[in-house]
């Protein structure tokens, strides 16, 4: 088995699930200039309630597929709501307020949503039943699982209908307007609040889908699993160039990779001085290291400040 | 008369946009000098280019016969270019004397120990501080407000508290961008008054302003921009006969 | 005496306040300590050391308006050396006046390699980088026990000296003048010494060349850069004090506990210093430490109070106080952002437009 290749093939799944979240991230930023850091929390909420639900129609005894995507369906539903309440109670009376102040209405609303999830679901990790087939396929050498093919083929879907949303159709052009100059697209029809709610119901959405993607990945589901998830995604969207769309999917990938590279070789690279337990760590020091050398991150266009 | 400031074929793009094309002037100590143009000629670039706010791409500038170092605006405040903003910049929550008196950073030096150990220099200095600053809200009739927020501050104090503000950093050319654009005609006229006892005080004002007939009565020479090129400059008589300017003006007066 | 009679001395005599203030200061632990027993004591002794922390997070939040979401990070490091230099785990036993300097220096080193690269850039940057920034050092407390021992893993380290001074170590009650002083209420003194020593220093720096050059970039930083401040330095410096100043706390707060492990530095400590900051009022000292104060006793009292009165009201515990705690925590964050956004007891910048000194 060739370790290489079988980190990478690793390495792109997480990317896949990275940049789904890292996509939510970028809208939000590019549409309104802030940083949501209550989206990680939001992709937790998707994978509990995807459980849940996973766990209801299993009892009842509807087959696997169907349950997959019907938990899906149901835990984007809560997480589209969720996303819409968010910025109608924490974002939006804060628009024309100070930097700092819906940066603190954000940590507070994650805090919250940890809190009735562990009120709700309790603090111990929950196994979530497998609901695809667990086969493995040999690829160039790498093991490849049913559930990793899933993983990157629905998320490379769901990432090209959103882009030809954005790029090709009257509402994506809309967003563009809106996050282009929100005075003017208001003056040419477009409902600003109606286009920024939009933004968080489709942020949300993709934040449900990597919640029930990371949690099938993993095979487990916790209340605190959002927040380094959150964190690791919107290191990539800095990676990829915050704000723009085709960076959130470059820089999600590339960190899964480096990350699970990183994982794989560390202890061979420091003698075994530093073990795997470190992996939480490289992405850290990828987001320190683009800022750095690359603020704009790879596809980023250099802002100047406006005078 | 002596010259203050040279800038020499200045070039700025932005994207695909010549925003500035090899702009060269001359401001000589203690006139004050117009820049006009029509609407996106590139005065408030230039400006920009001038204090640093926006790298520039080509170009050197030389004040007082020291080339100036662009890009760091506060490298170019301490080389001793001060300036105001179109869409005035005060420090909101501040008081107008505390405005003032950020403007006096560059020109005083006690650091953090001095502050907690409440140092003999770090008093003398701070009462230094608050003296000039006085002086200078005194100059442009803001002393009675000294205390009040600089956000409670009438339209045309906050102007004058922007120039204040600016004065503190004993500056060798004064940069006012659009500094009569809001103002009523009392207003515009304190305004005039209080350049030209800058003036009068020796200091070299750079005016960039809408207001055609307050370049025309108050400037010594004015340039002006088109397109993102000097077309002119020339004392203001000469200038108001140039075709070119009439042209870029087409429609527009300039009386 | 009564009340009017004293409002009217003070109102004629400021130094009486004071003097009733010091007085009421140095009676405090005897009444707490005799009222309440040692629990409340220990309490009083972590909430000056949360004002600390919180005046020292004040300068880098309040004053020049950088988030900061890792700041336990910084406590941390103050504390981890202190632990190391310290207890039976390296066999060291520095004194305490030179560990505490040396953990306010590595906590400014940290916080100038942590701000150097990412204060030029938009604030938000930084929230995450410090963010992230708590979350590794944690991890490496966590994992720093193989190959080489360093800081014993999720075990922590037990068995830190008490701080000593002059002989008498703080846990050994203290014979004076016939008055037996218990050794929490010296440690509550010494703690309160401090906490004014940080006070005091904040005050100055505010009303100081630096201090209004902090605030000017919170206001706006293009102006500030216009008016000769090097706004990257000058941020950095604000960032660096904050470092020192939480490493100092990390260090008081090891000698303190006599223990450490990284489960005392998650995210959600980082977070409850932001809300005694913010909940007591941005940039304004008093405020600051009232937030301290109310954010350290008030969920002591929830800790206590809120499993019995649901055993009273519903018959059991439905909710774990610890986890009502938090998610109160989340509340008053977003809902004094909405509703009262410069804190509880905010700057009172309206006397200065009255005129009054």
């Amino acid at each position: 088995m060739d370790i290489f290749l079988q980190q990478v093939a690793n390495g792109l799944t997480l990317g896949s699930i990275y940049a789904l979240v890292a996509l939510g991230y970028t809208l939000v930023y590019g549409i309104l200039g802030m940083i949501n850091f209550a989206h990680g929390e939001v992709v937790m909420v998707g994978a509990l309630t995807a459980l849940a639900a996973t766990k209801f129609l299993l009892s009842a005894a509807f087959p696997a597929p169907v349950v997959f995507v019907l938990a899906f369906i149901f835990a984007a539903v809560v997480c589209m709501l969720l996303g819409v309440l968010i910025e109608r109670i924490a974002y939006r009376p804060l628009r024309n307020a100070p930097r700092l102040a819906p940066l603190i209405t954000a940590i507070g609303v994650s805090i919250i949503l940890q809190q009735l999830a562990m009120m709700l679901w309790g603090r111990s990790y929950h196994a979530v039943p497998p609901l695809l087939p667990e086969t493995t396929h040999q690829l160039l050498g790498a093991q490849i699982t049913t559930v990793q093919i899933v993983i990157v083929g629905v998320a490379a879907l769901t990432m090209a209908s959103l882009l030809i949303l954005v790029n090709r159709t009257r509402l994506g052009r809309a967003m563009r307007a809106t996050a282009e100059n929100p005075g003017v697209a208001a003056l040419m029809g477009v409902d600003a609040n109606r286009i920024i709610a939009l933004t968080f119901l489709i942020g949300s959405a993709l934040a449900a889908l990597a919640g029930v993607l990371v949690s099938a990945n993993y095979g487990i589901a916790h209340y605190n699993m959002g927040f380094m998830l959150g964190l690791k995604a919107f290191t990539a969207a800095v990676l990829g160039g915050i704000g723009n769309l085709a960076g959130a999917v470059v820089g999600g990938l590339l960190l899964g990779v480096i990350e699970a590279l990183g994982a794989g070789y560390i202890g061979d690279l420091t003698g075994g001085v530093l073990g795997s337990q470190y992996q939480d760590v490289f992405a850290f020091f990828v987001l320190i290291g683009v800022l750095v050398l690359r603020p704009a991150g790879l596809l980023g266009e250099k802002v100047a400040e406006r005078a | 008369m002596t010259v203050l400031l040279e800038a020499r074929n200045i070039g700025k793009r932005f994207g695909g946009v010549q925003a500035l094309k090899d702009v060269s002037l001359t401001i000589r100590r203690g006139e004050i000098y117009g820049l006009i143009g029509p609407n996106g000629a590139g005065k408030t670039t230039f400006f920009n280019v001038l204090t640093g706010l926006y790298p520039r791409d080509a170009g050197t500038v030389i004040l007082a016969g020291a080339p100036l170092a662009l890009g760091e605006p506060h490298r170019v405040t301490q080389a001793g270019i001060a300036r105001t903003f179109q869409n005035i910049r005060l420090f909101a929550n501040m008081s107008a004397r505390e405005n003032v008196m950020v403007g006096r950073h560059a020109r005083s030096k006690v650091g953090v120990g001095g502050a907690v150990l409440r140092s003999r220099t770090q008093r003398e200095e701070e009462a230094a501080i608050r003296r000039r600053a006085d002086e200078l809200l005194a100059y442009v009739g803001l002393l009675e407000r000294a205390d009040a927020l600089a956000k409670n501050l009438a339209y045309g104090d906050q102007r004058r508290l922007e120039i204040a503000r600016a004065l503190a950093t004993e500056p060798q050319l004064l940069a006012l961008d659009e500094p009569a654009a809001g103002m009523n005609a009392t207003e515009t006229a304190a305004l005039r008054g209080l350049i030209e006892g800058l003036r009068r005080d020796g200091l070299t004002v750079l005016l960039i302003e809408h207001d055609v007939k307050l370049v025309m009565g108050l400037c010594d020479r004015v340039a002006v921009l088109d397109y993102g090129e000097k077309i002119a400059e020339d004392v203001p008589a000469a200038v108001r006969q140039d075709a070119r300017v009439i042209e870029a003006y087409l429609g527009g007066s300039l009386e | 005496m009564n009340g009017a009679w004293m409002a009217q001395r003070w109102q004629r005599n400021p130094r009486f306040g004071l003097v009733l203030i010091a007085l009421a200061l140095v009676a405090l632990p005897f009444v707490v300590g005799a009222g309440l027993g040692n629990t409340w004591l220990r309490v009083l002794d972590f909430a000056l050391l949360y004002a600390m922390l919180a005046l020292g997070l004040n300068i880098v939040v309040g004053f020049a308006g950088l988030l900061d979401l890792g700041y336990i990070a910084f406590y941390a490091v103050g504390a981890y050396i202190y632990a190391l230099l310290a207890s039976p785990h390296f066999g060291l036993h520095w004194p305490v006046w030179a560990i505490l300097p040396l953990g306010a220096l590595v906590a400014c080193g940290f916080g100038v390699v942590l701000g150097a690269p990412t204060l030029r850039l938009r604030g938000d940057y930084l929230a995450i980088v410090t963010l992230g920034f708590g979350e590794i050092v944690r991890i490496f407390m966590n994992n720093l026990n193989a190959p080489v021992n360093i800081t014993n893993g999720p075990k922590g380290i037990a068995g830190i000296d008490p701080i000593q001074i002059g002989g008498h170590a703080l846990t050994q009650p203290l014979e004076f003048f016939g008055v037996t002083v218990p050794g929490l209420a010296l440690t509550y003194y010494l703690f309160l010494g401090l906490t004014l020593l940080v006070m005091l220093a904040g005050l100055r720096l505010q009303d100081s060349r630096i201090g209004r050059a902090w605030v000017a970039i919170r206001e706006d930083e293009v102006a500030a850069k216009a008016c000769g401040i090097n706004t990257r330095n000058v941020k950095l410096l604000a960032f660096a004090m904050g470092a020192s100043f939480g490493g100092v706390a990390g260090g008081l707060f090891a000698s303190f506990q006599e223990f450490v492990s990284p489960e005392s530095f998650s995210l959600m400590e980082s977070v409850m210093v932001l809300c005694m900051v913010v909940l007591g009022g941005m940039g304004h000292i008093p405020g600051v430490i009232l937030g301290a104060l109310t954010l350290t006793v008030l969920p002591e009292a929830f800790r206590h109070g809120a499993g019995p009165v649901q055993q009273a009201l519903f018959g059991q515990v439905l909710v774990d106080p610890e986890n009502l705690r938090m998610l109160l925590f989340g509340l008053a964050l977003v809902a004094v952002m909405l509703y009262r956004p410069s804190g509880l007891w905010p700057e009172p910048r309206h006397r200065l437009e009255l005129g009054a000194k």
